[in-house]
């Protein structure tokens, strides 16, 4: 090993620019392309949450900074019906497929599985490449179809037929194909990337390290990459006939010609589910690593939280039905999805009471990872808690597609894959760029993001219980509507406020990256392998191969002196 | 308690609506809790000079026993919730209760037609009347619904009802209320239906026994009798 490691960081040597920054086989660049990948498609996402809440507070009025864009998809700033749809739709699926999955498994998998078990690098480093420029191509495919004739796709992030089957019903063309294509993309490249997590984790640990002796952030890695690949199939299926339906007059949703609308719904559902555990596992992951480091204590019930991971993964299969409650479908299906979703939240109870429970008797100290770290916690309990409104069919019936289901899912997913990312962003900047980021901007950080955070989505509790029904371009249509315009103009001014609270982070990151405090190789006295390499590792990770002896949490150990030790100390 | 719905005309309104607050007090009360002890612990275990954080696993079943008991309650409770709900649901969503008071609701961009069967209490018969976004029903009577789509998929919504069914095309799918108060209250559409969707404004107008009589009687005006004098009947 130690001999390929020289070998590679002599060929690395001789590379030219291209070969070593932009068609890079290492996981560590592949992974800052995933990176800054997820965070330019997160200013997209942004940007489109913008124009949609501007929209929502002042309807029909000029959106500031946005006279520039051109008829027929904006009048001198103000959006159109048909645009404020493309709008949700895009805002939905770049978040999660664009950001969520190219930061949360792009980056931080690409980056730490390799250096968590001891690798020079992932099993596959060409086919890892591919996956990145397959996505990067998936993305510019996504961003192209805003430009087409009729725009980008509007038949929301879900796409049912037939609103999504036939452009008369939207007006929209090729901007729904090219997002049938550019997910298809998106989903090849996390499959090879599955593959990739899979075997590295699988056949390349260092020796000693035993699968129940590895970091809790792979163990959510492969989960989530197991997920995803088993369960995407029947979506790249459904894609696959809606792209057919859509350019050769196929009719498996059309009902005129004997096919079904709800066949979309399951196939999209089946994938959906278990999706949105593959963007949430990582961020747990990180909490799972910096809870420990900075409590200097174990983290609490390992083992138990392996289980209750696999068994989400597994639950996370037959519970999708949970989104048809209101669909349609067979109403006796009802109840046995309201069981298994009953059933899936006692994995998760588990993994966030291990959670809370290695906070207990700790010795903290409140780094901004960590404050990152117990902010996921705290906002995924309030995510979890309110999933129970809507897993119960019987209250499901009225908060079915209302802003209450928007407000849950997004406490769920931003505390995961937002304050999770953050918490691994900060943790993991010294061993990826060598350099730490400033500290103070980065709890200025933290707060603001928190505190905004809860004042855009706590309003949008209030006016799904009131009963306003989601993606409606203007709800004061409705005379029951109108009181929420309140709250809809708090919760922009917030929304507003939380993208500008997003300032202090890009800058601290980028000047960071250059003008930062040299890191140490391990700034955080932390046991994990990726912490014994240099910051940040040179090609091939580590200089001697690393030998594992015990479990990654042993901190605070009564008959050590040191309240640590590294893994690959006896 | 807290006036966060809409008001509440419907028979089974308050079956829904007290599963709502079943739910709301058992997952308030874990809120209240969990985040409390995180704030507890967050602050009472604090990094202090001389103070070593206590090496506890979580591998021994005593330590252990204070996650998993918690989780087989939040279980116990979750699965109550969901029998709880299981009668609501049944009632609701299963079999429509006998009525003859029927209509046709059908969704088509952007319109609710309400298809109306008229006197003979028959459908597709030639006293049949179709209406855009007007739903006229009596008051304390079953109202027996059949939902359909011309196009793509909505979902007919609603809020005093608390009533909320998917309209896909190519089907019939069944749905039923029963209103405790007259009055005029708005339908929406909850499922994106195109650029359109929201305005899928609809009225449900809830007559008392009198007023829907009378409504009777403007839209299907009786037929004038064989003499030339028209006879008015009550």
């Amino acid at each position: 090993m130690s001999s390929a490691a020289t070998a590679h960081a002599t060929h690395e040597e001789k590379l030219s620019f291209w070969r070593k920054y932009i068609f890079s086989v290492d996981h560590k660049v592949i992974a800052k392309q995933y990176l800054f990948l997820g965070m330019f498609m997160a200013l997209v996402g942004g940007l489109l949450a913008y124009l949609l809440r501007w929209q929502l507070a002042w309807p029909e009025t000029a959106v500031p900074g946005t006279s520039w864009v051109p008829e027929p998809t904006m009048f001198q700033g103000i959006i159109p019906p048909e645009f404020y749809n493309a709008i949700v739709t895009m805002h939905g699926t770049i978040m999660v497929f664009f950001v969520a999955m190219p930061i949360l498994l792009g980056a931080f998998g690409n980056f730490l599985i390799p250096l968590m078990v001891g690798a020079p690098d992932m099993a596959f480093p060409r086919l890892n490449m591919m996956s990145f420029w397959t996505i990067f191509t998936a993305s510019l495919v996504m961003i192209a179809s805003f430009f087409v004739p009729g725009g980008a796709a509007s038949a929301g992030w879900t796409g049912y037929p037939p609103l999504s089957a036939e452009a008369i019903y939207t007006g929209v063309n090729w901007g729904i194909t090219l997002w049938i294509l550019g997910l298809a993309l998106e989903f090849s490249s996390f499959l090879m990337g599955g593959v990739n997590f899979l075997t590295t984790t699988v056949s390349m640990r260092a020796p000693g390290l035993k699968m129940m002796r590895l970091p809790l952030m792979v163990w959510m890695q492969i989960t989530a990459a197991i997920i995803f690949m088993l369960s995407v199939g029947p979506l790249i299926a459904g894609a696959v006939l809606l792209l057919l339906d859509r350019t050769v007059g196929t009719s498996f949703y059309a009902v005129q010609k004997g096919g079904d609308p709800l066949l979309w719904q399951h196939l999209f559902w089946f994938f959906g589910h278990p999706e949105v555990y593959v963007i949430l596992l990582p961020g747990l992951g990180a909490v799972l690593e910096v809870l420990p480091v900075f409590s200097r204590k174990p983290i609490f019930g390992y083992k138990a939280i392996v289980y209750s991971t696999i068994v989400a993964g597994v639950l996370s299969f037959i519970v999708w039905a949970h989104h048809m409650f209101v669909s349609g479908m067979n109403f006796k299906l009802v109840l046995p999805f309201s069981i298994t979703t009953i059933m899936i939240s006692v994995p998760f109870t588990i993994i966030l009471l291990a959670m809370i429970a290695t906070l207990w008797k700790g010795s903290h100290r409140f780094p901004t990872p960590m404050l990152f770290a117990v902010g996921t916690l705290g906002v995924f309990i309030v995510g979890g808690l309110t999933g129970i409104f809507l897993g119960t069919a019987t209250t499901d019936i009225y908060l079915h597609d209302t802003y209450f289901v928007v407000a849950h899912f997004h406490y769920t997913l931003i505390s995961a894959t937002f304050f999770g990312g953050f918490t691994a962003m900060y943790f993991w900047f010294p061993k990826m760029f060598g350099r730490m980021m400033n500290e103070t901007w980065s709890k200025i950080h933290f707060w603001l993001t928190l505190i905004f955070f809860n004042l855009v989505f706590i309003p949008l509790f209030k006016v799904g219980l009131g009963g306003e029904m989601r993606r409606l371009y203007n709800p004061f249509e409705y005379d029951f509507l109108k009181p929420h315009q309140p709250l809809h103009k708090f919760a922009t001014i917030a929304a507003i406020l939380l993208f500008a609270s997003q300032i202090p982070f890009l800058v601290n990151f980028f000047w960071s990256m250059f003008k930062g405090k040299i890191a140490d190789r391990n700034p955080w006295q932390a046991n994990t392998l990726e912490w014994t390499a240099p910051s940040p590792p040179p090609h091939g990770n580590f200089e001697t191969a690393p030998k594992v002896y015990h479990g990654p949490y042993v901190y605070s150990a009564p008959e050590i002196k040191d309240d640590w030790q590294p893994q690959h100390q006896q | 308690m807290f006036d966060w719905f809409p008001q509440n005309i419907s028979t089974y309104g308050g079956d829904i609506d007290s599963v709502f607050w079943l739910i709301f007090y058992i997952v308030g009360a874990g809120f209240i809790l969990g985040e409390a002890v995180i704030l507890y612990f967050t602050i009472r275990y604090r990094r202090k000079e001389g103070q070593r954080a206590a090496f506890i696993t979580g591998e021994k079943m005593s330590e252990l026993a204070w996650v998993l008991v918690p989780a087989a309650i939040v279980l116990v409770l979750d699965l109550g919730i969901d029998f709880a709900g299981g009668e609501a649901w049944s009632k609701v969503k299963g079999e429509t209760p006998e009525s003859n008071v029927k209509v046709i609701v059908t969704g088509k961009q952007f319109n609710w037609n309400m298809t109306y069967p008229g006197p003979d209490g028959k459908f597709d018969t030639s006293d049949d009347l179709t209406l855009e976004n007007e739903l006229h029903v009596p008051v304390k009577k079953v109202v027996d619904l059949a939902l359909k789509s011309e196009d793509v998929i909505h979902s007919f919504f609603v809020p005093v009802m608390r009533l909320k069914q998917d309209c896909i095309p190519g089907r019939k799918i069944p749905a039923w209320f029963e209103a405790t108060e007259t009055g005029q209250y708005e339908i929406g559409c909850a499922e994106l239906c195109g650029y359109g969707h929201y305005t899928m404004r609809g009225f449900l107008h809830v007559h008392s026994e009198e007023d829907y009589a009378k409504w009777i009687l403007e839209r299907w005006p009786p037929a004038p009798a064989a003499d030339s004098t028209t006879v008015e009947q009550l």
